[in-house]
């Protein structure tokens, strides 16, 4: 019967998505939130499009890295941070009573700056998160769950045949293509992004940006950039953050050619830091 | 914008953009003034001087495509900056197509000072040309200073141009019917008379393009035309 329902609402979803406005995965209310009596995000409100990039951009400290651990909770285990407002997740609010952090933390996945693979098998990395959440029943479901995440991160081709080595081995990019395939393996919804390239060299990075072009036919990402280029390359929607105020957003292709705020005009033209 | 950039060398190069877009402006409407005045006073030796002059002139564009193209792949200019670079390889183009009407100008002055004047056509034209002389003037000083409404005035004023331009094409028209050996020279001065007309096009465009360099959108509205010289008749007898 759930199941019915939800067939129903996505089928709407995509009715939506059919006409002008594209519906919103995740949509932020009003949030503000403090480190101790320090407040890092004031007032923000911002709508983030299913099956799009949106590029968070701003200087150092601004916010935005603050913001997107909002999307997923992952500042609940940061002391003394405390989270107002509203956020929600296909219109449920992710801070309500009762909500799992884990099973939120699976359809919103996580990929950060510097690779992070565990000390495990290439095979393992991937199978650690469907295992704890229970994906797969047998070796077999496993192996296809593996197989088809190291695939859609573009990474199948380059481990095939060496599955049992260890996921520290491979070269950065590589490693931050298996977190990517990580973080894909638990069928996560919205996968977030905090600098994903900022510690790989360029053509690393281009493969990386490559593949988030792909992902977000069947994700929805939202991903923290210092690198303005990168943000207009592989983005559809730019929110620009400073000093925790969410200045403008809207279009790439707008904010980074004709920008309504001059703080937005000042950052992106280099002027500001 | 008032503040300036992090790296202050980008700053530079924007101030080099602006500072060649200036000298070629100036130039042009210098050469446009030359050519109408060597035509008017039947000058020779101007309207050599002139054809010689633009030379510069395309020099100074070909600088400014590639300085644009060294910019552009190094320094990846944003918003504002982005449009300023942009236009700024626009205008130069405008501004050196303005120096081979010019030049034509200057050529056929050559050729028209062997022949007998006609008419008053000639002081005619010098009146068109000193209306784009002032709107070039114009425009160059609101792309050096900014200034929307300076190039806005300059796009509504090239429908002056255009009724100056057909008028002098009846004109012109009517001297060639009045007597069959002033059409050589009368054939010339429709050149010389569109020449100067299309001047102020592109002296529009530049004007456009300063609009978008300073708002961020190219302007929607229509701009007033009058050129009715391509459906002129005149009636005989």
């Amino acid at each position: 019967m759930e199941l019915a329902i939800h067939t129903e609402v996505s089928d709407k979803a995509r009715v939506d998505g059919a006409s002008s406005s594209a519906p919103h995965k995740v949509t932020a209310q009003a949030v503000d939130v403090y480190y101790g009596d320090k407040q890092a995000l004031k007032n923000i409100n911002l709508d983030i499009p299913s099956n799009m990039v949106t590029a968070l951009i701003g200087p150092s400290g601004c916010g935005k890295s603050t913001f997107l651990r909002c999307l997923n909770r992952m500042n609940d285990v940061v002391d003394g941070c405390r989270v107002a407002g509203q956020i929600k997740l296909d219109g449920e609010d992710i801070y309500a009573r009762g909500v799992d952090v884990v099973h939120l933390r699976a359809r919103v996945g996580m990929v950060f700056q510097k690779p992070n693979p565990f000390p495990k098998s290439i095979y393992d990395n991937i199978a650690y998160g469907p295992k704890i959440h229970g994906l797969a029943r047998t070796r077999a479901g496993m192996d296809e769950i593996v197989m088809t995440s190291l695939e859609r991160a573009g990474l199948l081709d380059e481990v095939r045949d060496r599955m049992d080595a260890p996921g520290t081995g491979l070269s950065g990019g590589q490693q931050q293509r298996l977190c990517i395939a990580r973080a894909i393996a638990v069928q996560p919804e919205v996968i977030l992004m905090d600098e994903p390239c900022s510690a790989l060299d360029p053509i690393a990075t281009a493969k990386i940006e490559e593949l988030i072009d792909e992902l977000k036919q069947n994700y929805t990402i939202v991903m923290v950039t210092h690198s303005m280029q990168q943000a207009a390359r592989v983005s559809q929607k730019t929110a620009f953050f400073h000093l925790g105020d969410l200045v403008e957003h809207g279009d790439t292709t707008e904010i980074f050619t004709n920008p309504k705020d001059e703080r937005t005009q000042a950052y992106v033209t280099g002027r500001i830091g | 914008m008032e503040n300036d950039h992090i790296v202050s060398s980008f700053d530079d190069d924007l101030s080099r953009l602006d500072s060649i877009i200036a000298e070629m402006g100036g130039l042009a409407e210098r050469q446009l003034a030359d050519a109408v005045d060597a035509l008017t006073r039947r000058d020779v030796a101007l309207a050599e001087q002139v054809i010689e002059a633009d030379e510069r002139i395309d020099q100074l564009e070909e600088e400014i495509d590639n300085f644009t193209i060294q910019v552009l792949a190094l320094r990846q200019p944003m918003a504002d900056d982005l449009r300023a670079v942009v236009v700024a390889l626009k205008i130069a183009s405008n501004l050196e197509r303005i120096g081979d009407y010019a030049k034509n100008v200057a050529k056929r002055t050559l050729t028209l000072s062997h022949m007998e004047p006609v008419g008053n056509a000639t002081s005619t034209i010098q009146r068109m040309a000193r209306q784009v002389q002032s709107m070039i003037k114009n425009v160059l000083d609101s792309y050096g200073g900014h200034d929307l409404a300076k190039a806005d005035d300059v796009r509504m004023r090239d429908e002056e141009v255009d009724l100056m331009h057909t008028s002098l094409f009846r004109e012109l028209l009517t001297y060639m019917l009045e007597d069959p050996r002033n059409i050589t020279a009368c054939t010339h001065l429709l050149f010389v008379a569109k020449n100067v007309e299309r001047v102020g096009d592109h002296v529009t465009s530049i004007a456009e393009n300063v609009h978008f360099l300073i708002s961020g959108e190219m302007p929607t509205d229509e701009r007033p035309k009058s050129d009715l010289s391509s459906q002129t008749v005149l009636e005989e007898g």
